[in-house]
């Protein structure tokens, strides 16, 4: 059976007046239907672009410069933009950060509902409507028919994220991509925004990317993890593998620099210095500024390395534990 | 909603009587009429009893104590110059300059947003330059200067479009209005398009910025998400956004329009209130120019309210409380 998607190669570049920067740098991974896939880094890595880029809703000076994203066969690299929407919101769709942001002030949530129903199926208002309703209701929304006159600024930070939720699992897409959608929600919101949307998409099969740069979250979550760094994947892996047996120096700080009851009293390990700015990249690992293990070699491009099946990581000194 | 419309009232009748203290005490410092409208060959007696006429011998507190006991009943004083009341002689004249001033910030808004989210789409095309650069010129050329321009190429040159007066005129709820017949409307289009160039430029300017700002929104990005057309997201979700601000500075326009129409008017040879204005203060005609005056006060005050009101239907986080 062939994944939902699979990404080959992916590069999306800015180009700026100050030069070209490499967002994403030769990105590839695969989700297959009902898999969730875990897409961690840091702030800047890369890895909320990879979610635009996929969805197709890269901006200018943005643009896909090189690679395929293949959904069910079909390279979306390729499509016409006309194509792409007809895909967009409704076989792929995708959650954003920050939910007081992501629902437009001014429109009841009605409008901005039966607006996504309508953009891809031709039914009345009526039955768009009664979607919608029964979409509120999936996600946990109480009376969900009065709350569809309601206006966004009337729900709280975690009903909005169940809103734009309902919104995106509207036409039971075949992939989700789920751009930190529980960091700006207080902890408890947090775990129910995760079991729901975990709940909702092993019910249709969906394939999930959780885009995040929170371990914690990701542990009960994914299935696979793919590590950004700097515009690319440094390890790759089955979940319960890359976390408790990282490879790449990277992961392995990022592990450690998680607080965690089993070293209570210890300080925690932080990973050295600053990521890279993307505009003056040197050839090589990006991430040899920083690491302990770093030699001469690492000015070279490290290949991709399997160190145990389905475990990959791009690095010349892989850390064994 | 009922307390706070009181309230507003309220306060409405408030800056009203202070404006008459200010517009009062303001007319009396720039000048006499007496010297004016009294012809200088008048002996004293024939002086004495004009003054008297006009109440001009008493103290400014009991002219002022006259004026308001008019004012309660609805009587602003007669013109010196007309012997009519003020306030029906600028009723004659008000519905040209109503008509006058609606059409300009109609075409502000009709050329302005549409010109202003072409430039917010496309901000580094040449077109969308070169509206960009219109707009200063919009803003910078005076106004007079524009009218004349006009005339010149329209009137003179070209011979397409009358260059003074309203023209013909047609009649609805018992006033005289230029736009119901073809020539009034072609009298009036030159003045209105100069009254509402400025007001083009602001618009488009305003539009433009709101639209910049807006498309960086995650909202409109999750809009796109959704696979809505772009013509949906730049129509209902672009568009109801911006629409706050443009509302705000288009109410506060329109009651500078009117109030300041003045130069198109003159220009124009547009027989509306800004011409009787300007006339009035060249006689020193207190009456009409304290009424005027007043009339412009209330005029305001009733636009800010109807753009508040405008505010609740436009942006649902806006709900008209009676705490401040």
């Amino acid at each position: 059976m062939s994944a939902t998607l699979e990404v080959r190669n992916l590069r999306t570049h800015f180009h700026t007046r100050a030069g070209v920067v490499k967002a994403v740098d030769d990105v590839s991974f695969s989700v297959d239907a009902g898999q969730v896939l875990g897409l961690v880094g840091e702030s800047g890595s890369g890895k909320s672009v990879t979610g635009f880029s996929i969805i197709g809703l890269i901006d200018p000076p943005g643009r896909l410069a090189g690679g395929s994203i293949f959904y069910r066969g079909q390279d979306l690299a390729k499509i016409s933009e006309r194509e792409m929407r007809s895909l967009r919101g409704n076989r792929i769709a995708m959650i954003f950060q920050d939910p007081m942001m992501t629902l437009n002030p001014v429109l009841r949530i009605d409008t901005q509902m039966i607006e996504t129903v309508q953009a891809h199926v031709n039914v009345s208002k009526a039955e768009a409507r009664a979607r919608a309703r029964d979409a509120l209701g999936m996600v946990g929304i109480p009376s969900p028919e009065e709350r569809l006159n309601a206006y966004p600024h009337q729900f709280s930070g975690g009903m909005r994220q169940r809103v734009a939720i309902a919104i995106a699992l509207l036409h039971n897409p075949d992939l989700l991509i789920a751009d930190e959608p529980t960091t700006a929600l207080d902890m408890t919101i947090q775990a129910q925004i995760l079991a729901e949307v975990q709940k909702l998409t092993a019910e249709h099969g969906t394939a999930l990317i959780w885009i995040t740069h929170d371990l914690s979250v990701i542990a009960g979550l994914a299935d696979r993890i793919a590590v950004m760094y700097a515009g690319r994947v440094v390890e790759t892996g089955e979940a319960a593998d890359v976390l408790d047996h990282p490879v790449h120096p990277y992961t392995h700080g990022l592990i450690g620099s998680v607080p965690s009851r089993n070293h209570r009293g210890e300080r925690l390990r932080q990973i050295p210095g600053m990521t890279p700015s993307l505009l003056s990249l040197a050839p090589g690992c990006a991430f040899r500024s920083r690491c302990a293990h770093a030699t001469d070699a690492c000015a070279q491009e490290p290949p991709v390395t399997e160190t145990s099946p389905g475990h990959t990581a791009r690095c010349f000194h892989p850390v064994s534990s | 909603m009922f307390t706070w419309l009181l309230r507003r009232l309220f306060q409405a009748c408030f800056v009203v009587l202070a404006m008459t203290v200010i517009v009062f005490v303001g007319v009396h410092v720039i000048g006499n009429p007496v010297d004016i409208l009294i012809s200088p060959e008048a002996d004293q007696a024939e002086r004495a009893r004009v003054i008297a006429a006009f109440g001009l011998d008493q103290p400014l507190w009991k002219q002022y104590a006259l004026f308001l006991n008019g004012l309660l009943h609805g009587d602003l004083g007669r013109s010196f110059v007309f012997n009519e009341p003020a306030l029906r002689l600028i009723g004659g004249r008000m519905p040209a300059t109503l008509e006058l001033a609606v059409t300009a910030v109609l075409m502000s808004v009709g050329f302005g947003v549409p010109l202003g989210l072409y430039a917010g789409l496309k901000p580094n095309g040449f077109i969308g330059r070169s509206i960009m650069a219109g707009s200063i010129l919009g803003f910078s050329l005076p106004t007079f200067w524009v009218g004349l321009m006009l005339i010149m190429v329209f009137a003179v040159t070209l011979g397409w479009l009358p260059s003074t007066g309203r023209g013909e005129t047609g009649e609805l709820f018992g006033l005289r209005w230029s736009f119901l017949t073809w020539d009034g409307l072609r009298h009036m289009a030159m003045p209105a398009l100069n009254l509402s160039l400025y007001n083009i430029s602001l618009v488009l300017r305003l539009t433009r910025a709101g639209v910049r700002e807006t498309l960086l929104m995650d909202y409109i990005k999750f809009a796109r998400a959704k696979g809505l057309s772009p013509a949906r997201v730049i129509f209902v979700h672009v568009l109801k956004n911006i629409m706050i601000p443009i509302t705000t500075v288009v109410g506060l326009e329109l009651g500078s329009t009117i109030a300041f129409a003045v130069v198109t008017e003159s220009v124009f040879a547009w027989p509306g209130m800004g011409k009787l204005i300007i006339d009035s203060i060249n006689v020193l005609d207190r009456p009409v120019i304290v009424a005027y005056l007043m009339m412009i006060v209330v005029i305001f005050i009733t636009i800010n309210l109807v753009v508040d009101i405008l505010y609740t239907v436009l942006d649902p986080r806006v709900r008209l409380e009676t705490k401040a």
